[in-house]
């Protein structure tokens, strides 16, 4: 990105001034080195993004902002209803509430190293991964609709998890307001064998260990130390939210709000049919989300049993990183209630936030930043001032540095496999080619994301995990 | 930004083919060809080609598809939803693409296997096609270009 069509507010802020139909600034947040490495395509995005009807402060872009769908990916944009506000499936994106989910295993390395390649198979042979795979689950249409009222509280109720688990959930695991009417057959079917199934792409469940302690006091309030095992699992919606994000699209395009300076910016006001239409649908979506990633809790703690049958696996969060919600923020001196969309993007409330399970208030909510199969990933918090910042928002990986394309003429996924194998990771995957295309130097440096998310104030750095066990999906 | 990354001339000679276009975290697909029919099932390919290696497909099985838009532009993105609900639900990946089009009602048949992770090695599911990038269009030479960014 040109910087001299940026103004520097602080070392890791720069603003675009509203000109034009912005109604709005821009607002994006990093380091020198990542908004110059950053596509410009993100500024033309920000900017149409900053004159949408009820957009609030800012459009904000996170360190790791790329080329997205209307609204970058790594962007955030709060709207006001009562100020005709507008909801954007291009601004949730299709794979609706993907996110990360991290379990604790009360284990440490020196456990692990003796049964680390059987637990590999296991968790391999147990949770179905990859393009075609189907679950185990299979659900008629009316338990299609109760799972997309209840999420993961769906989840466990059908003995899928423990009632603890959902505390550790967003919103406690399920999104209110959720409507399965309004959710297309073609999305149901699309899900009905596909519950509890990885997908694929840059999804993954991955054993991770704690390789550094950034803050010594929150890991303990979350109970994390150096060289503890850590899951993480990274999915989302699966082909029901896909086709709930393919059809609002469409009808957004078609009957959405007019003018918008690029159709693929399609949106609806949120006082309207169509706006609330799509609400109830991404609302059932994501339950459909959270609903997936806790099964796949299941199944993961189903293989340990197999493989270390003492080990219990606790969830110590769920974040959603494709998301609209609403939420209580301070805009001009005043409490609204705003819909916040993070398309690639975590939320990330700061100590004492009461929306916060008791058991986080004191450390702040954590934010999981992924990384790749042959890199870090990161364990943040939020802080008190990112609500200022950003709506309390922060940043949800990496980011591609490199198309896929570029990827497998670069890389052979056999021999990644073989060169990670080397160095203590073990990959287990169908598709060779799927390994090439998200091969870790195909992606950006997601210790420079995470240390730029923490230099801007808008989370501070927990946890450093390296893995040791990656499941590709 | 968009750069041809990938060509597959399916006659050395021939100006119907398919294309694929960067885009950040995902993949713009291209079809070209000399009615607008042949630009849509190049589309399709170019489609197929995301999610796995178009040669290891073997299209021995047949099913029909129907859809409509308001514009030419839409109905690409429709043609490409289509398929990629197919190819969700039936398990199946298509490798050859019969297009007709008629004021704005497209017709196709499309063959193609049930898939087989290991051996059509498939990399990414496409999850829908978007109007990012979305062009459906008659060049100057006359030659029919549709392309976008699908999501995947």
């Amino acid at each position: 990105m040109n910087l001299q069509s940026l103004t520097r507010r602080s070392e890791f802020q720069w603003q675009i001034e509203p000109t034009g139909n912005m109604r709005v600034p821009a607002i994006i947040y990093a380091g020198e080195k990542l908004v110059t490495e950053m596509d410009e395509k993100v500024r033309e995005q920000l900017v149409n993004v900053a004159t949408l009807p009820g957009i609030q402060k800012a459009a904000y872009a996170m360190p790791d902002a790329h080329w997205g769908y209307g609204f970058p990916i790594g962007g955030v944009a709060a709207f006001d209803p009562d100020e005709g506000g507008v909801i954007s499936a291009g601004g949730v994106g299709f794979d609706i509430s993907c996110g990360v989910r991290a379990l604790q295993t009360g284990l440490s390395a020196t456990d692990l190293t003796p049964i680390k390649s059987l637990l590999a198979d296991a968790l391999f042979h147990q949770i179905p991964a990859g393009v075609g795979s189907t679950g185990a689950i299979h659900l008629t249409d009316s338990e299609m609709d109760q799972m997309l009222s209840g999420g993961a509280r769906w989840a466990v109720g059908r003995g899928y998890g423990f009632g603890q688990d959902l505390e550790r959930i967003e919103e406690g695991g399920c999104a209110s307001g959720a409507r399965p009417e309004c959710v297309s057959p073609h999305a149901k079917k699309r899900q009905a064998h596909e519950m509890g199934t990885l997908g694929s792409g840059n999804h993954y469940l991955e054993v991770q260990r704690i390789a550094e302690i950034f803050d010594a006091a929150v890991a303990s309030i979350l109970g994390l130390r150096q060289d503890d095992i850590l899951i993480s699992i990274h999915c989302g919606s699966r082909g029901l939210g896909h086709q709930v994000g393919t059809d609002y699209l469409k009808s957004m395009v078609i009957e959405g709000y007019r003018p918008i300076p690029d159709r693929e910016l399609a949106c609806a006001p949120i006082h309207s049919d169509l706006g609330q239409r799509y609400l109830g649908a991404m609302r059932a979506a994501t339950n459909c989300a959270l609903a997936n990633r806790q099964i796949i809790t299941h199944l993961t703690r189903a293989a340990f049993a197999g493989v270390l049958p003492g080990a219990r696996l606790t969830l110590l969060y769920d974040v959603s990183h494709n998301t609209c919600k609403i939420e209580r923020h301070r805009v001009d001196g005043e409490t609204r209630e705003l819909f916040v969309h993070r398309k690639g993007a975590t939320r990330d409330f700061g100590p004492g936030h009461p929306e916060l399970p008791a058991s986080l208030r004191e450390a702040g909510q954590p934010v999981l930043i992924g990384g790749t199969m042959g890199t870090e990933s990161y364990i943040l918090v939020g802080t008190e001032e990112s609500e200022r910042l950003s709506f309390s928002s922060a940043c949800h990986g990496a980011g591609r540095a490199m198309s896929r394309t570029q990827a497998t003429k670069q890389w052979q996924g056999r021999k990644l496999i073989d060169d990670l194998a080397q160095k203590g990771i073990l990959v287990r995957t169908r598709s060779y080619r799927g390994v090439a295309e998200e091969a870790p130097g195909a992606y950006k440096d997601v210790n420079a994301v995470a240390l730029a998310a923490e230099q801007a104030g808008l989370s501070r750095r927990v946890a450093r995990l390296v893995p040791l066990i990656c499941v590709k999906g | 930004m968009k750069g041809v990354l990938n060509r597959n001339m399916t006659t050395t000679e021939s100006s119907t083919r398919w294309e694929h276009f960067s885009h950040g975290s995902d993949i713009g697909v291209r079809g070209l060809g000399n009615t607008v029919e042949e630009a849509f099932e190049q589309g399709a390919l170019a489609l197929t080609a995301v999610v796995a290696d178009l040669s290891s497909i073997r299209p021995s099985e047949a099913i029909e598809v129907h859809c409509e838009a308001p514009d030419l532009d839409l109905l690409f993105v429709s043609w490409l939803d289509s398929i990629i609900y197919e190819m969700a639900v039936r398990k199946m990946l298509f490798a050859k693409f019969r297009v007709a089009i008629r004021e704005l009602s497209l017709t196709a048949t499309l063959w193609g296997e049930k898939v087989d992770s290991e051996k059509h090695q498939v990399a990414v599911e496409a999850k829908g096609a978007t109007v990012t990038a979305l062009c459906v269009r008659r060049q100057q030479n006359g030659q029919w270009l549709a392309e976008c960014v699908v999501d995947v």
